[in-house]
């Protein structure tokens, strides 16, 4: 494809986005405060000024959109009446809060909201403008749209997200369960998370993305946490779209005193998936550990891009991520570890690790570090490689087929970043469809 | 033991194998009765732990000659599992580790597919813990390796112990031991002994692959033979190991070269 021709398509996927940035109907265009309104035109400012990227671009060298630009997306028309039903094989037992959104629409029906003094688990449109009016200082503060289309696009569409707010010194026993689901193929939706753990506050979230049907639709995704001093939070990230969507996500994470973080983030679905996940030491003394998996086949992309930033002293961060590629699919992991001057005694450790499961698979893996100052603790490294001749001749000499022998050798490569999902019945889901997921890779 | 009339179980003749182009075994012969022990000694480089994976099926290694029968059939033109579902059983040098998947699981998957094989009845889980208790019992392994995953973090007593409970397990009929007996302590050794010599029977055969006489003080074998350079260059009875214990392996070397000359 020559560079005209890219730029013309582009430039039509652009268009067809900001025409989608009209409100659906039956959603009643919510009377948003003015913060909200001004945050949005600002979004929608950088959204002009800014275009798609392309493999000329370093953070998205490996990751041509080419098949993006080539369907047309529309915002959602007439919302789709799901009953209970019809998500009951999706939900988890041990999340007792759900929020529910059905092609980027809240679904009341569906969700358990918990709108208490102080403990939000709502949606922003369903809040009073009191509640609303504290999560000025966090909504899109933290992701920031200046210089990335994907976000500033969400920015710009944004009339719900989901909100949950965990007071000082309160601990949730159960995780909460956010559910965005497609099912409407041709659909372009932007789904929202805000994420703010009160000091000393704990919390499990599930950020989960599926889809009802097997088509090509558009998932435009941003989540913002911030952890006060001291909090605990844990987040699972579950991208398990349909193969033919384009999932586009940011996430960022903000970190403060002494705040513990752990994520563990599974890519499983998509045509193209995106992840940006950063993690910001804001201050002394704050912990992230990030896994995750990929787990792609066929003609899947599945591209994270991280940033660890250790802004300030004493902080630790520890990153595992692992993919498994098959058939002609392809990975890419960019980790980058930035200690900037004066974060003295980080302890950083990242590590990719890398299964090809066919001769056609390919990962493209680069960690990045770089580091402003010199009493630090930084390891990183990186493998790619098939599954190993001698673990594969143990368990045949034990009488196992081939094929049995490469599944469950796979899976294991799979289980050790699953095994961190904090809720059993998940972890149990995921285990099943690695297991199915490698059967049969060629 | 060694049983009168006893039928042969393996017949190795002229075998010839290389791996990455290096030829490693130079024409060996071997035949093994049903009933019998046989123990293959023999200095570093010799060939016998690739004579144990060779006939196991190891793909990294190349058959360039000779001919291997199993129970009548060749053996060679079979898959690594459909030999260890034929009978054939590895004992492992260096039993590798898979951490995320349950010890208990990959036992009852293997023990499972032989079964199948077999025409005998799977096992449920259940079933299968009752039965996979009873030979740790043998092997004195705490029923906590059911737990954890295959091999992660066993000391190296530990995974040659998993191994012979392996072999409980699937009970073949030709037992290949490399190496076994390396690493293990004395209390460990006896008590891996003691499991070999309880699945010893007159319809299986037991290979001990091994640099030491010490094993061989408990578990007797019947012929004891000694490797070079990718051969067998001599059998002889259990004493012979007691020999070459004293006297090292220049002496039979020199004079299987002076035989050849």
């Amino acid at each position: 494809m020559s560079n005209s021709s890219t730029l013309a398509t582009d430039a039509g996927i652009f268009e067809r986005l900001l025409a989608g940035l009209t409100l659906p109907p039956g959603s009643a265009a919510p009377s948003q405060p003015d913060w909200l309104k001004t945050l949005r035109s600002q979004a929608l400012e950088h959204v002009s000024g800014l275009t798609l990227p392309s493999t000329h671009d370093e953070a998205w060298r490996f990751t041509p959109l080419a098949k993006f630009s080539s369907p047309s997306f529309q915002p959602l028309r007439a919302p789709s009446p799901l009953q209970a039903d019809d998500i009951a094989h999706l939900t988890l037992p041990e999340a007792t809060t759900r929020l529910v959104f059905v092609d980027g629409l809240y679904a009341p029906q569906l969700s358990s909201a918990s709108l208490q003094a102080g403990l939000v688990l709502g949606n922003l449109a369903g809040l009073t403008s009191a509640q609303a009016s504290t999560l000025e200082a966090h909504l899109g503060q933290h992701a920031s749209f200046q210089d990335t289309l994907f976000t500033a696009v969400n920015t710009a569409f944004l009339q719900d997200a989901a909100v949950l707010v965990v007071p000082r010194d309160s601990a949730l026993a159960a995780p909460v369960h956010v559910l965005f689901i497609s099912t409407q193929p041709g659909v372009a939706s932007h789904p929202r998370l805000l994420l703010v753990a009160g000091a000393a506050s704990q919390l499990t979230v599930i950020e989960d993305y599926v889809a009802l049907h097997a088509g090509s639709y558009f998932t435009n995704a941003v989540a913002e946490v911030v952890l006060q001093a001291n909090a605990q939070v844990t987040q699972v990230r579950l991208q398990r779209e349909s193969t033919q969507a384009f999932h586009m996500a940011s996430c960022a994470v903000s970190l403060g005193t002494a705040s513990r973080y752990q994520s563990v983030s599974i890519s499983l679905g998509a045509q193209i998936s995106r992840l940006d996940l950063s993690a910001r030491h804001t201050a002394e003394g704050a912990q992230c550990t990030l896994n995750g998996l990929a787990l792609i086949s066929g003609e899947q992309l599945a591209d994270t891009h991280s940033f660890i930033d250790h802004a300030k002293p004493h902080g630790t961060s520890r990153q595992l991520h692992k993919c498994i590629v098959g058939g002609t699919a392809q990975a890419v992991f960019n980790g980058q570890v930035m200690v900037r001057p004066g974060a003295q005694q980080t302890d950083s450790a990242q590590s990719s690790r890398n299964l090809l499961l066919s001769k056609q698979a390919q990962v493209n893996t680069q960690p990045q570090l770089e580091i402003f100052a010199d009493d630090v603790k930084c390891t990183h490294g990186a493998t790619v490689g098939q599954l190993d001749s001698d673990e594969m001749f143990y368990l045949q000499s034990r009488g196992l087929s081939e094929g049995v022998a490469r599944n469950l050798l796979t899976y294991a490569f799979g289980a050790e970043i699953i095994n961190h999902i904090p809720v059993a019945s998940l972890r149990q889901q995921l285990e099943q469809t690695v297991l199915e997921q490698t059967t049969g890779q060629p | 033991m060694m049983i009168q009339n006893s039928p042969t179980l393996l017949e190795v003749r002229g075998l010839r194998a290389s791996i990455n182009g290096i030829e490693i075994l130079k024409g060996l012969d071997l035949t093994v009765k049903r009933g019998e022990v046989h123990a293959i000694m023999g200095p570093n480089g010799s060939g016998k732990s690739t004579f144990a994976k060779v006939l196991a099926g190891h793909t990294a290694y190349q058959v360039t000659g000779g001919e291997v029968l199993f129970k009548g059939k060749n053996l060679l033109e079979l898959a690594p599992e459909l030999r260890a579902r034929a009978g054939v059983f590895l004992a492992f040098q260096y039993p590798i580790e898979i951490p995320g998947v349950g010890n208990s699981q990959f036992l009852r998957l293997a023990y499972n597919t032989v079964q199948a094989e077999r025409g005998k009845d799977e096992l449920d889980p259940l079933e299968f813990d009752d039965l996979v208790r009873e030979k740790m019992k043998l092997l004195e392994m705490s029923p906590e390796f059911l737990q954890r995953s295959v091999n992660e973090g066993f000391s190296g007593g530990e995974k040659k112990r998993n191994e012979i409970l392996q072999m409980a397990l699937l009970e073949p009929s030709l037992a290949m031991l490399d190496e076994t007996d390396s690493g293990l302590d004395i209390d460990a050794l006896r008590v891996v002994s003691q499991g070999v010599n309880h699945l010893a029977n007159k319809d299986n055969a037991i290979v001990l692959v091994t640099h030491y006489q010490r094993l061989l003080n408990y578990i007797v074998p019947d012929y004891v033979h000694v490797m070079s350079a990718g051969r067998i260059i001599r059998t002889g009875g259990k004493e012979l190991a007691l020999e070459l214990e004293e006297r090292g392996y220049d002496w039979i070397e020199a004079e299987a070269a002076g035989a050849l000359a």
